[in-house]
């Protein structure tokens, strides 16, 4: 029954996107996000249908509909581990490394002997995994959001530092002759034409930050965190097979992901409106 | 010499920050040192505290030396004496999580290059799959990870296929996304070439949107290949864990050895660094016949 | 109007670089005076050196030999007077700032007041015929509006000497033409002493009261013409036998020193 119920939606589903797709209005932007839109509501009760007909135990996978009544009961734990893990873990790390990084970029901008050197060493660390520092990091500032900040701060470094630096360099020479004409100094070159320059690629890092952050404070309380966040509930929650709580958490983090950076997308697009990327060029 | 040009301030960054991290471990271990000197009644000087901050046994900065050393002892001198797989090798732990890493980072390469031919050549998929493969790359996939081995674990599937799951998951979306990228950087010049041509729709991606399509998929199996070792790690700790590099980094931290975590830890980094570099490698040979300047 | 003092000076002026290829000398033995008021092409093949020069009269690169004199000083100390104005081939201007923002660019530099600032934009954006258009962005207009954005701001502070490198170049010759025309009327108008280089010899003879011809390897000068054309000059005056022999004059110079050696 199940079976024949999921069949008839997916089916439903992909007729709909298919017309949709296909038809006049294809290009329309309502149509771009109706299609996704319908895709993922039709994967959410195809789960559902089949959970149920197979009978799938919850603690294999709940369905989402016990996943939302889960959430919905558990709104104040799942607060208290958003602010614990993505308030005080990911974005104070975030904002300490990205602003670090942005900083040091600046002044290490006169030497390029230090580029040199800098940029190709940033660009490896920024392969490695990181995230194995955090019982590191646990073991010097102790089980508090203060060592996962500490692995938020050591992911989003190097990228956002490497970024930061090709963005500072992304002048071509007519540029800065022109600048060199005006008789500018370096203060003035560096705020009226380098660092506007530099935008699009900041934001870039930024935004890779953002994926960074979250992944970082999350794993780190994998390996070790007071009693609240949404690393250590959803540890202690697949160790007791509350697989719902699971899921719930999950949510809060996919939302907690999309919409960080989805407002530094916002900011982007406010302050590199003139980058052929962002007219729609590319 | 232009090759002297870039290895000097390379040199010079990595030689500063090796000074940097031998004072700190001094900085850092001091405190232990002098507590354990006052215990015994004794009073150090300044060249004993320094040689004690970078000898300890549980320290909290471990000096490059003591970690190169540890490092030797469970790998090298290992293999030597013909031990190189037992239980307390570096070398069969770090196997563990290679073997993760690989399986899963082929699975999710070639699962991701499948899908993102679907895409670029049925509309439907475009339009209902990518928005997801995009956003995907904003959430925090690797929470899911517990759950993955959890799960599978109790229905029957253990050990390996767990973890390379995660780490397909993981190397999935860069190449999805990387890929339709590079299968549709060909210009509409190009494109419109091979139409006069009257070439097939398949004739078109074989000589023209895969050729393309290299170099973004070589950035991409790049950031792949780093998740995928990432995702191997993370998921050797739900477990209990007790094979593999991440394992042995949470023992190290259940038991306070502290050389162990680091050794772990370069360990893996070392990994990281050699599998990159070999896809970088294979790049700039594949570039290279390909004629395409880098 | 075209007095007898050299504003721009070279003796001798030499530039060489070192390359890995040996030595280029970009300029040898160059000798020019430039008047106030004049209007100075600089025409010949890539590698001749015409836009060396501009960059050496602009202090943006320095020569290897001889001296330069600008206004009476080094073009450093020049340069440092904001002693002209530079316009690049493309309009380079920065996409993040408006037409006017663009404009009050240098201004902001020189420290102008803000009256001042927003009176100079006015003025020059009516001189290149660019009224009402300071709120747009460089996106939003064609490649010669852009081009003319580019030259108002090199008027917007009151340059003396305007240094003009293929500023033409990259547009079609509709609007190059009525761009001609229109950079006439601002000299005219302005009374600034102009040095504009070029590929282009109907160009070059067009707008100039003196041609300086060139030819590469080393850059030196082959040849300086002085116009005999009127200061009036419609562009019909194109078809005239007077600007056709001067053209000719141009090409005989170009050929003599190019010596087809590839």
């Amino acid at each position: 029954m199940w079976f024949v119920i999921a069949f008839v939606i997916w089916a439903l589903g992909f007729w709909i996107n298919h017309k949709l797709a296909n038809g006049e209005y294809g290009q329309s932007r309502a149509t771009r996000i109706a299609i996704p839109t319908i895709f993922g509501l039709t994967i959410l009760f195809v789960w559902e249908c089949l959970v149920r007909g197979f009978d799938v135990p919850m603690v294999i996978l709940p369905p989402p509909t016990a996943i939302a009544v889960r959430f919905g009961t558990s709104l104040d734990i799942l607060w208290i581990d958003f602010v614990q893990t993505f308030i005080k873990g990911a974005l104070s790390g975030y904002v300490i490394g990205c602003g670090s990084a942005f900083i040091i970029a600046i002044l290490i901008d006169g030497s390029r002997f230090l580029k040199k050197g800098l940029l190709p060493v940033g660009n490896f660390i920024a392969a490695l995994p990181i995230v194995g520092t955090a019982p590191i990091f646990v073991m010097w500032f102790g089980f508090d959001w203060q060592s996962k900040a500490a692995v938020v701060v050591a992911m989003v470094f190097f990228p956002m530092l490497v970024n930061t630096v090709q963005g500072l360099a992304a002048t071509n020479l007519m540029q800065r002759d022109l600048m060199a004409t005006y008789s500018a100094n370096y203060i003035q070159s560096l705020l009226k034409l380098r660092l506007p320059a530099a935008m699009p690629a900041v934001f870039n890092g930024l935004k890779v930050a953002t994926t960074l952050a979250l992944i970082g404070a999350i794993v780190a309380e994998f390996f070790g965190s007071p009693i609240k966040g949404m690393g250590f509930r959803i540890s202690t929650e697949v160790g007791k097979l509350g697989l719902d709580m699971v899921w719930a958490e999950i949510t809060v983090a996919a939302i907690a992901g999309s919409a960080f950076y989805g407002i530094v997308s916002i900011i982007e697009k406010a302050l590199t409106f003139w980058h052929p990327s962002q007219r729609g060029h590319a | 010499m232009p090759m002297m040009n870039r290895i000097v301030p390379i040199i010079t960054i990595i030689a500063a920050i090796i000074v940097v991290w031998y004072a700190s471990a001094v900085l850092m271990n001091t405190k232990w040192a002098t507590d354990q000197a006052a215990r015994k009644g004794v009073e150090l000087t300044t060249v004993e505290l320094i040689k004690d901050t970078w000898s300890q046994d549980r320290p909290r900065l471990p000096a490059p030396h003591q970690v190169l050393f540890d490092l030797w002892k469970s790998t090298g001198e290992m293999a030597l004496k013909g031990k190189a797989f037992s239980k307390r090798s570096l070398i069969y732990h770090g196997w563990i999580t290679l073997s993760s890493t690989l399986l899963g980072f082929v699975i999710g390469t070639l699962a991701g290059i499948l899908l993102a031919i679907g895409i670029v050549y049925n509309r439907v998929m475009d339009m209902s799959v990518m928005p997801w493969a995009i956003t995907s790359q904003t959430i925090p996939i690797l929470a899911i990870a517990p759950m993955i081995i959890v799960v599978l674990n109790s229905i029957g599937i253990q050990g390996l296929i767990p973890k390379a799951i995660i780490s397909a998951y993981l190397s999935f979306f860069p190449v999805v996304v990387g890929m339709v990228k590079g299968l549709r950087s060909p210009t509409l010049e190009q494109l419109d070439l091979l139409t006069t041509y009257n070439a097939s729709r398949r004739e078109q991606l074989w000589k023209l949107r895969f050729p393309s399509s290299i170099s973004y998929l070589f950035t991409a199996l790049k950031i792949g290949m780093a998740a995928s070792l990432v995702g191997a790690i993370v998921g050797e700790l739900p477990t209990g864990a007790i094979q593999g590099l991440g394992a042995r980094m949470l023992t190290g931290s259940y038991y306070g050895q502290m050389i162990q975590m680091w050794s772990a830890l370069f360990a893996a980094a070392i990994l990281a660094a050699v599998l990159v570099g070999i896809i970088s490698m294979i790049q700039s040979r594949v570039l290279g016949r390909l004629g395409i300047q880098l | 109007m075209v007095s007898n003092s050299p504003v721009i000076e070279a003796k001798n002026l030499g530039l060489t670089f070192e390359t890995n290829d040996g030595p280029v000398h970009a300029l040898k033995d160059f000798n020019l005076a430039i008047n106030k008021g004049d209007f100075v092409s600089f025409i010949g093949p890539s590698g001749c050196g015409k836009t060396t020069f501009l960059r050496v009269m602009a202090a943006l690169e320095q020569p290897t030999s001889g001296t330069i004199t600008v206004n009476n000083v080094s073009p450093d100390e020049a340069r440092r007077q904001r002693a002209y104005g530079y316009v690049f081939q493309h309009a380079g201007l920065y996409p993040w700032r408006t037409i006017a923002g663009n404009i009050k660019l240098p201004l902001e530099i020189m420290g102008f007041s803000k009256a001042e600032k927003d009176e100079r934009v006015s003025h020059v954006l009516k001189l290149v015929d660019l009224e009402g258009f300071g709120r747009k962005y460089p996106w939003q207009l064609s490649g010669g509006m852009q081009q003319r954005a580019s030259i108002a701001r090199a008027l917007a502070f009151d340059a003396d000497i305007l240094l003009m490198d293929e500023p033409f170049g990259a547009l079609d010759e509709i609007v190059r033409d009525h761009l001609n025309e229109q950079l006439l009327t601002l000299w005219e108008a302005t009374e600034k002493t102009i040095a504009f280089v070029t590929h282009s010899i109907p160009e070059a003879v067009y707008l100039s009261t003196k041609i300086v011809v060139m030819s590469p390897r080393p850059g030196r000068i082959t040849d300086v013409i002085d116009s005999p054309l009127p200061r009036e000059r419609p562009l019909d005056i194109r078809d005239t036998p007077e600007f056709l022999e001067v053209a000719n004059r141009v090409r005989n110079g170009l050929r003599a020193g190019h010596a087809y050696d590839e």
